[in-house]
């Protein structure tokens, strides 16, 4: 989350609950709501690192309020960060662990493994489609992170299936 | 309740080549009115001979077919059709369209085969239509439609003779997202309505449409049971952007 708050910073300084509105509005439904303690950690620790500085605003009848700014290191990192190519996802899926190694130890059965999973992978998709019906047409964001999100459901589907073909 | 359509030790072997080729081993198959069964498996697996024997679009080898409490696998050819015509509508990859008819003409056809009087064809024929956002192409020739267009036209045209069964063999495989979006739509609709769908396909956005999940291995059936319907949680169970 550190570079998502240093990008939203980079267009104006903002407090805490600011940014944890930004990412909402910006993301759309789709976004899990960033939890505010999660954002305050990583703006203590972006201040630690000299990426962003704080500075108290007094308001009248409330604690004073820290609004964060930018400081010329942390748009350097930014800048990084946009500059270079995002790594791939990578392959690291819990399941196919347990598929190669569960039926070594004969508790259980590969085709029934692949069986449960692929169902269970169906109704995460079904939860997509209705959180893809609950959401705006017009908020392209949130459709995006949707489809995409039903994209890799879909690859990891077709690759249970090749699993299927030449573990079983 | 007794089911819409039944299979028993459902075998088809195609003898055409040199080497008998089994595509469908032994198949027992349920489906209880207005179930939505998604039929999955990989290529080869013997999908696609399943729902064709089931449409009566191909022969069985052997085994049994039971449609509406009557056996129809051995029916003569000319029976098994006229029965079709008015249980079962077929939804393909390619819409299979006729080219030279418009878009009203294809869609009332089925149900003028199946026996309804005009006025009933028009009605139904208007309903659907309506139903599918496509009232204002009703005139034009299919070949003037998208593909989007083309398969809200196709599944239309299947509905027509209020099928007992929708079978469908990978209905989104040629659409993008968007048209897909349309097909899911009207397929959740009809299935709400109460219309039994028995689906082969790839795309886990439409199986995770259905109730229920039949999985095809090497002609075999091996798994059969309900997909979870969960109370959607929060998005952040199912996207994580990290």
């Amino acid at each position: 989350m550190r570079l998502h708050l240093l990008a939203l910073l980079a267009k104006e300084p903002a407090h805490g609950y600011e940014l944890k509105q930004a990412l909402e509005q910006t993301f759309g439904s789709a976004y899990p709501s960033p939890n505010i303690g999660q954002i305050y950690v990583t703006l203590g620790r972006l201040e630690k690192d000299g990426l962003v500085r704080a500075v108290d605003v007094e308001q009248s009848n409330r604690p004073n309020k820290k609004v964060y700014y930018l400081t010329t290191k942390g748009r350097e990192v930014l800048m990084t960060w946009v500059d270079e190519p995002t790594e791939g996802p990578r392959v690291r899926d819990e399941f196919f662990m347990k598929l190669v190694l569960a039926p070594l130890t004969g508790i259980a059965d590969r085709m029934a493994l692949i069986n449960r999973q692929r169902r269970h992978y169906l109704s995460l998709m079904g939860d997509l489609n209705d959180l893809l019906s609950r959401t705006e047409p017009g908020d392209n964001v949130a459709v995006l992170l949707i489809e995409g999100a039903m994209l890799h459901l879909q690859a990891d589907l077709d690759w249970l299936e090749r699993c299927q073909e030449d573990l079983t | 309740m007794s089911p819409v359509l039944k299979t028993v030790h459902l075998v088809k072997i195609y003898s055409d080549g040199a080497v008998p080729v089994p595509a469908v081993r032994g198949v027992d198959l349920q489906v209880e009115p207005g179930e939505f069964v998604a039929i999955m498996g990989p290529s080869g697996s013997g999908k696609s001979s399943l729902v064709h024997m089931l449409g009566g679009l191909d022969t069985r080898t052997s085994g049994e077919i039971w449609l509406d409490g009557r056996r129809v696998d051995t029916l003569s050819e000319s029976a098994w059709a006229l029965l079709r015509r008015k249980k079962i509508g077929f939804v393909f990859q390619f819409f299979n369209l006729v080219a030279n008819m418009t878009v009203a003409d294809n869609v009332e056809l089925p149900a003028l085969l199946a026996g309804a009087s005009p006025k009933e064809a028009r009605e139904r024929r208007e309903s659907l239509l309506g139903a599918l956002n496509l009232t204002e192409r009703a005139d034009a020739a299919p070949g003037q439609l998208s593909g989007g267009e083309q398969q809200r036209v196709a599944l239309a045209r299947a509905l027509a003779n209020q099928p007992s069964v929708l079978l469908a063999d990978e209905p989104t495989g040629n659409l993008d997202s968007r048209n897909t979006r349309d097909v899911l739509r009207l397929l959740s609709d009809v299935h709400k309505q109460g219309q039994t769908i028995i689906m082969v396909t790839h795309d886990a956005r439409v199986a995770s449409l259905a109730d229920r999940l039949v999985s095809l291995f090497d002609g075999e059936i091996v798994d059969d049971g309900r997909i979870a319907r969960r109370r959607t949680g929060t998005a952040g169970e199912v996207i994580d952007l990290r």
